[in-house]
């Protein structure tokens, strides 16, 4: 399918130039009429409400997230707890909402910077060609070419300490979180990387690219100025489609236990114990694991519906 | 064909020479170092005791030459003993080999089966019904976490209905044979198979689509080749091409769900090996089932390459 998407982002890239208002209307109304896509959209909304509501839910309920009671744990539903309470006595519903936050936030940051990445090396490759080209085209395919999760785990129980950060650094949740999504951005840009090189070749071919480049613009003006608008469909694509796949990542690392670590809850660590405890408490284990597949069924139907609104060979209404 | 291969053999020989180097790196760099294991286990070492055993063991030298030396020994077959299980790596490894062969072996036959089924009938019934029961059902495969799968077949079916063990691959002082382990197979080969059904199924839905809308199938049918003909003589090799090519391409990817499942079944194969000895420091062992794992998905990869000329006659290997 990404073959299908790179042969023709040079014609989507020129419609855009040619005429910016009515594609990307065409394209809204394109989407707007996908019923799984607006779906998908409003339930990523309602997700995105879920998590911020997080400390008025706590207030309301006078409940903290990070009190643990040993003396209720594994408590049912109840007023005071809606959704009961975990092996720690915490509120399941406030840790629920706080991983939605991070679980979320590291699926948005892991995309971007992998998307920024892979722009990145996307643009040198198609503007040099050449040798700069082939070096990091091998390269994309090298790292595509890779078992991704054993190398995930590698990556993720690094001690970086023995890279000189400090011990205080490393233990710290934004390290962790920082970690996670470096890590997880260097194996997700080649998809990018590899639209944005052939969207960059198709345009570089383009009169208005030549006129630049005739007239003694620089590569970075040509680049920012003249190519980077042009390719946003494709990167806005395989965005879209490599959100589902980074949180799905991030939640089994943190299952694993080498993502985020806790107490900070994400949906991914809060299903550490769960297999220990399946037979005991399974909604404990059910509802993060609900959670992470609706967000990324959303995510996804959201992304192939963006993905066909952007289609120039779909058919014009 | 014969040179495509070869140069293509050469160049993933040099893309596992630099990923050895690379694991052999980034695997230095996790927590602990086999002395401080040692020395762990056994207070009665002084500094000194340290400073020799570092020496003798060649780590006190620059990370090149060291690599420099576990590359000549690899050379002749010796990849070193195992921490964990004071074997050498190749003894532990080659029984992990063939359980995650066998599991990953079963679930690529049922899921190529199903999506290849599925995505049939759902690009020859486009828009009906069944295609977009069969579309959700893809997306809801593609979506659901493989640990949580697990997860909700273990409870279904081992702690609710009791019909399946939850764990294991035989039952412990039980008459063993192919019947008591098969039991334990239904499970994991039930999750990757889900796991992974799903985006096939899309895959070949959408090449099968656009083979449909070509020419020569409208020129078939126009000379009144019946419906099962156009679709399994005319249509179906066609769009086999990609299919083909990205099931090929699917092993780095089952590779790992086979981490995921074997660790959550306990099935002591090379996704469960890989991941125990990378937690363990157990570096050797680590360190051969990753570059497994990758000359695994290389091999993959050029196997793609050659079924995707093979099955396309206008491709040109030369």
């Amino acid at each position: 399918m990404t073959e299908l998407i790179a042969g023709n982002a040079p014609a989507a890239a020129s419609a855009v130039a040619d005429r910016p208002q009515p594609v990307w209307q065409l394209r809204w109304r394109r989407l707007r009429r996908n019923r799984a896509a607006v779906l998908g959209g409003i339930v990523l909304l309602l997700l995105v409400l879920f998590a911020a509501s997080a400390p008025l839910y706590e207030r309301l309920m006078g409940v903290d997230v990070n009190d643990t009671n040993l003396l209720a744990r594994f408590a049912p539903p109840s007023t005071h707890h809606l959704l009961g309470t975990d092996e720690a006595g915490r509120d399941v519903l406030a840790r629920l909402m706080y991983g939605g936050r991070v679980s979320l936030l590291v699926g948005l940051a892991s995309a971007v910077s992998a998307a920024l990445l892979g722009t990145l090396i996307g643009l040198l490759a198609g503007y040099y060609r050449g040798r700069t080209e082939a070096i990091l085209m091998r390269m994309t395919d090298g790292v595509i070419s890779l078992p991704l999760l054993p190398l995930l785990i590698v990556f993720a129980a690094i001690d970086l300490q023995k890279l000189g950060f400090s011990e205080a650094f490393v233990r710290s949740p934004t390290a962790n979180f920082y970690r996670i999504v470096i890590i997880i951005a260097l194996v997700e840009w080649t998809t990018v990387a590899r639209l944005v090189r052939a969207s960059t070749l198709g345009l570089m071919a383009r009169e208005f690219v030549l006129a630049a480049r005739a007239q003694g613009a620089s590569a970075r003006h040509i680049l920012t100025v003249h190519v980077l608008p042009n390719t946003a469909s494709p990167i806005i694509v395989a965005l879209s489609l490599a959100v589902g796949q980074i949180i799905l990542l991030e939640s089994t690392l943190s299952f694993l236990g080498l993502g985020i670590q806790p107490p900070t809850p994400s949906w991914g660590n809060m299903l550490n114990n769960a297999q220990e405890l399946i037979s005991r408490a399974p909604a404990l284990a059910f509802y993060p694991g609900l959670l992470i597949f609706v967000t990324v069924i959303a995510v996804n139907f959201l992304g192939d519906g963006l993905q066909d609104a952007f289609d120039p060979r779909a058919e014009v209404h | 064909m014969l040179r495509f291969i070869l140069s293509r053999l050469a160049q993933s020989l040099i893309v596992l020479l630099v990923m050895s180097f690379l694991i052999y790196g980034l695997i230095g760099l996790m927590p602990g170092d086999p002395i401080d294991i040692m020395v762990n286990s056994n207070p009665g070492y002084s500094a000194q005791d340290v400073a020799r055993l570092r020496a003798q063991y060649g780590l006190d030298q620059p990370l090149v030459l060291r690599y420099w030396h576990w590359l000549s020994a690899a050379a002749t077959l010796d990849f070193g003993y195992s921490r964990t299980y004071s074997q050498p790596v190749f003894v532990i490894m080659v029984p992990a080999l063939i359980q995650t062969g066998k599991l990953v072996g079963l679930s690529f036959l049922v899921f190529s089966v199903l999506a290849l089924a599925f995505g049939i009938a759902a690009a020859l019934t486009k828009g009906s019904v069944l295609d977009r029961t069969i579309n959700l059902l893809a997306f809801a495969g593609i979506s659901v976490p493989v640990f949580f799968l697990a997860l909700m077949l273990i409870y279904l079916f081992a702690v609710r209905l009791g019909w399946l063990p939850a764990s294991g691959m035989f039952t412990i002082g039980g008459a063993g044979g192919v019947a008591d382990s098969a039991k334990y197979y239904v499970l994991p080969v039930l999750t990757l198979t889900a796991a992974f059904a799903g985006r096939f199924t899309r895959f070949t839905r959408a090449s099968m689509v656009e083979v449909l809308r070509m020419d020569y199938i409208r020129t078939a049918r126009a000379k009144g080749a019946g419906p099962l003909r156009v679709v399994f003589k005319h249509a179906l090799r066609n769009a086999m091409i990609p299919v083909v090519t990205v099931l090929a391409l699917s092993f780095g990817a089952l590779l790992g769900g086979a981490l995921i499942t074997e660790t959550m079944f306990a099935q002591r194969g090379m996704g469960k090996l890989i991941f125990e000895a990378i937690m363990g420091n157990d570096f050797n062992l680590a360190l051969m089932g990753l570059l497994f794992a990758t000359s695994a998905t290389l091999v993959s990869n050029l196997v793609a390459d050659i079924a995707y000329a093979w099955l396309d006659p206008r491709i040109s290997l030369s």
